[in-house]
């Protein structure tokens, strides 16, 4: 008897979060956090970012073979292991982070997607094994990232480091990537969402609607792999799994005007329940300006209030913790409103922030110039500038100056690879002190090449993409810093590993740019076919003729009658008329 | 209630002989729209149709190949974000919230197509991108975008010819990767790709004859595009009625769209197909064939040894500034080892001296 069913048949086992022990086996430890962050900008607009994360203690490496997932998404543990992965990055964003107006984002991404992975150094053909995960992750993620090959990833030299743990940085084993031209758009977060262990059907994730998250000035969604400590005594590693998404709602395109925010208003979804997955679902609302409540007023008011060392600057949230029944409130629902009363007050600004933009004119030349600004009033910090230009734009690093107030600043360390045609591209890495209160230029000249008529892409006037330039540095922080990485910290304030009290580590992207590059006209191969073919027909056409051709006279074609008297002659044996 | 639940056995005895007859084991679907520029609009809205009705006939997106060439939903002129509509004002979005798209942009071309068709792919394509039909699959084939007589034009810089296709699915036929195969496209004058076919059990239906043009439905005045073309939108409400258990064959699938709707005429060809055309479903291949069988047996899985390491780790520096700048050595140049130079030229010296006599040797010093 054999039961037919033409319909999803699905087991769910409900086990409590955390600790799970099989017979025989050591106890493993799954972990999963969520919490969401929102903060008012100054400019009416509103930041949310979402982070998920996974803890896993498994050990990939060393020929284990895992096999049961448990909240750590299938996909992404196979890929870790295949490849050797020691740590994988991956964001996908949409529009441009507006440092001066919003401030630092908690995890930077530039526009495109990005990505950078740490190979194990196990592995030994690197080149050959980053082909193979860019396609496999292009599967996953349903991007074009496939399209990284040779010609647009490099081998940084000191920009990358390891986020997680790790003891060797030989930056063989490091490649980085950019693909600014891809597009960002459901068909990328509907993967993003099925790795998360409660989808998108319970807990924070519920909010996620696309309709709502791409209808907004920014829109960023990044996976990151790594290994972490344990605990304080970091004798044993897990793997870390975060997914990140920030998204920055115009004031005028979501909110109609009204400086009036609330969850249903952002995502057109409210709250109901934390992931039963969970160990800790929350959310956090930036107060640190509004410690009396005149700028703006939040509801339901919370009496959990937390203070975090985030970006250089202590700042106070009002947290909601979704896993308490009392959050919800007798309506089992949770729709914070966020009203503004006054706005009044400006915002700090941001201490470092950059430009870049391309000069020149016609489409031979031009010249990229990266502006970095240094707002601190009185304390110089290094930056580490990592520019990866395309082949087809040769640049002519004789030209290259940095200027800083005028004058010539000399970078302390500087790696250039030059780019090699259609194998690689420009690799420039300078590490620059910037003065305090000061603008740095650099800039340098170069020659657009002109590419294979193969080469073009279906639309080539749109023109062509250079990826960011990535800025990494230490900056002076407000208040110390806490370097103890295994305390218990809101997972926004513990992406970045932190070293030393009085600086912290800071990420920023400049702009991409669009160059154009010289484009034949496509439609001239059909149009030489049609004009020597005519050239060739009626100009040889004509000569072989007139040589070739003879003349013979041929008699008019006679009447009927004198026809029929032909044939009657013929018939008689008599020569015809 | 025993005679009931024996017309219900014998029900359901009578579905699962039907289910076994069809002849086929699982679905495909290969949707690709060709065409690039917001403009075109409407043919990425026609692929994301049926694409929408193949998914909620049931066929998962393993088993789709969805091909957009260019993005509509997030492009920056759609005054409505992460939506493509098919009906004026906005009524329907068939993009949806869970769309996954495997070939975009500028990965639509004609050799990913054909690749994607016959199977040779390179060996790190994921298998979201690749179509594993065997012997005993269904596939539906769905184009629609620019074209002529003879040929379909891809992103606006390629074309795929009618012969090509033909032998695409010659080669498909002989390795074996379809049992039966339905071929939909709406183009201009889109009975001309089907008119080479040459291979067994292939049905084709087009939107237009050769010499017309299929004309697009109605555009939206907020959006500024044309939404859909004329016979996929009647396409798709006609697919709108059926539901998995539904028995509409392909004879209702023929005529949808008659001339008075549609202006075109469309046009289909049976003649390769073994089956009688009024005896296919059109869940044969809008739908999928799932059998899953339930098991009591339980299997015991084996644990892994685990290694225990004692060793200490810790985070690094992110930017250490020392560490960069003494990173790099010095540039030396390289010189020839001390003392040689000195002594190629008393090499030189001598030679000379030796050759032309040694009364010079007081012109030097």
């Amino acid at each position: 008897f054999v039961f037919i069913m033409r319909c999803n048949f699905r087991i769910v086992l409900f086990l409590p979060p955390g600790l799970y022990k099989t017979p025989g086996r050591k106890m493993q430890i799954w972990l999963f956090y969520e919490e969401l962050v929102i903060r008012p900008l100054h400019s009416g607009d509103i930041y949310a970012s979402f982070q998920f994360r996974t803890v896993w203690e498994t050990d990939f490496m060393r020929g284990n073979k895992v096999s049961h997932y448990r909240l750590f998404p299938k996909s992404l543990g196979q890929v870790i292991s295949k490849f050797s992965v020691r740590e994988l990055h991956i964001s996908f964003t949409q529009g441009y982070w507006r440092t001066m107006q919003w401030g630092q984002p908690f995890q930077p991404s530039p526009p495109g997607a990005e990505l950078w992975v740490w190979f194990q150094d196990s592995v030994t053909d690197v080149d050959g094994t980053w082909k193979e995960l860019t396609n496999v992750l292009s599967g996953i993620f349903c991007a074009s990232l496939n399209f990284i090959d040779s010609t647009n990833t490099v081998q940084p030299s000191a920009s990358f480091k390891p986020l997680g743990i790790g003891n060797e940085t030989d930056h063989r084993f490091l490649r980085y990537a950019t693909l600014p031209r891809e597009i960002v758009c459901t068909e990328n977060l509907t993967p993003w969402k099925k790795l998360l262990p409660c989808g998108s059907k319970a807990g924070l994730a519920v909010l996620l609607k696309s309709e709502k998250l791409f209808h907004s000035s920014f829109h960023s969604q990044a996976v990151h792999i790594r290994p972490v400590c344990q605990d304080w005594q970091c004798k044993t590693t897990s793997w870390e799994l975060r997914q990140t998404l920030n998204v920055v709602f115009d004031l005028h395109n979501s909110a109609q005007g009204k400086r009036e925010w609330s969850l249903f208003k952002m995502f057109s979804r409210t709250l109901t329940e934390a992931c039963p997955l969970a160990s800790s679902s929350k959310i956090y609302i930036d107060i640190t300006d509004n410690p009396q409540g005149e700028q703006f007023e939040v509801s339901p008011a919370t009496p959990l209030l937390s203070q975090a060392v985030v970006l250089g600057d202590r700042r106070t949230f009002s947290v909601y913790d979704l896993t308490q029944q009392i959050t919800f409130g007798t309506v089992r629902s949770l729709n914070l409103l966020i009203r503004w009363k006054s706005s009044e007050g400006d915002m700090l600004r941001p201490l470092l922030h950059a430009e870049r933009y391309v000069a020149g004119y016609g489409l031979q030349t031009g010249e990229i110039h990266t502006l970095m600004y240094n707002n601190h009033p009185y304390r110089s910090f290094p930056v580490l500038l990592l520019d990866s230009v395309p082949w087809y734009l040769r640049l002519y690093i004789h030209t290259l100056t940095v200027t800083s107030k005028g004058k010539d600043n000399k970078p302390s360390y500087i790696h250039y690879q030059p780019s090699k045609d259609r194998l690689r591209p420009h690799l420039l890495e300078m590490l620059v002190q910037l003065p305090p209160n000061s603008v740095t230029e650099v800039t340098v000249q170069f020659e657009r090449a002109l590419l294979k008529w193969t080469e073009y892409t279906p639309d080539p006037n749109h023109g062509f993409y250079v990826g960011s330039s990535v800025i990494s540095s230490l900056v002076p922080s407000i208040v110390a810093m806490d370097t103890n990485s295994t305390r218990e910290r809101p997972l926004f304030s513990s992406f970045f590993p932190c070293k030393e009290e009085s600086s912290y580590f800071v990420r920023v992207y400049t702009e991409p740019l669009l160059v154009n590059l010289p484009t034949p006209d496509f439609s001239m191969p059909y149009n030489v076919i049609c004009l020597t073919c005519t050239v060739v027909a009626v100009g040889y056409g004509s000569l072989y003729n007139l040589l070739t051709r003879s003349f013979q006279i041929e008699e008019p074609s006679p009447g009927l009658a004198k026809r029929i008297a032909n044939i009657i002659r013929k018939m008689r044996g008599v020569p015809p008329l | 209630i025993f005679f009931f639940y024996s017309i219900h056995l014998l029900h359901t005895a009578d579905n699962a002989g039907q289910f076994f007859s069809s002849g086929h084991t699982n679905n495909w679907a290969v949707l690709v729209c060709t065409s690039r520029f917001w403009f075109n609009y409407r043919h990425v809205a026609n692929t994301l149709s049926v694409y929408r009705s193949v998914k909620r006939l049931g066929i998962p997106d393993s088993h789709i190949v969805l091909m957009l060439a260019d993005d509509m939903a997030c492009n920056h002129r759609n005054p409505k974000p992460a939506t493509v509509f098919s009906h004026k004002n906005m009524e329907l979005n068939v993009y949806g919230d869970d769309v996954e798209v495997d070939y975009r942009g500028y990965e639509v071309t004609v050799e990913n197509f054909l690749r994607v068709l016959t199977g040779r792919l390179p060996p790190s394509t994921p298998r979201s991108k690749r179509l594993l039909s065997d012997d005993r699959s269904n596939i539906l084939i769905y184009l629609t975008g620019h074209g002529g007589n003879g040929f379909l034009k891809f992103q606006d810089s390629e074309e795929i010819s009618n012969v090509e296709l033909a032998d695409a699915f010659e080669q498909m036929w002989q390795k074996r990767r379809y049992n039966e195969l339905l071929f939909i496209i709406d183009t201009c004058q889109g009975a001309s790709m089907y008119e080479r076919f040459y291979s067994p059990n292939l049905m084709a239906l087009a939107s237009s004859q050769v010499g017309e043009d299929s004309l697009s439905h109605q555009p939206d005045l907020a959006i500024g595009v044309h939404l859909m073309d004329r016979y996929t939108f009647y396409l798709l409400e006609f697919l709108e009625d059926i539901h998995p258990a539904s028995k509409t064959n392909m004879n209702d699938l023929f005529k949808v769209c008659p001339k008075s709707q549609c202006v075109s005429t469309p046009g289909h060809r049976t003649d390769l197909f073994l089956r009688d055309p009024g005896s296919v479903l059109i869940t044969d291949f809008f739908g999928s064939v799932r059998k899953v069988e339930i098991t009591m047996e339980t299997i015991n899985l084996t644990d892994p040894i685990k290694q225990v390491e004692q060793r200490k780790y810790s985070y690094v520096d992110q930017l250490p500034v020392s560490e960069i700048i003494h990173q790099k050595p010095k540039q030396k140049d390289w010189h020839p080892p001390d003392g040689f130079i000195l002594g190629l030229w008393t090499l030189i010296l001598l030679v000379f001296f030796k050759l032309y006599g040694m009364k010079h040797l007081k012109h030097i010093f």
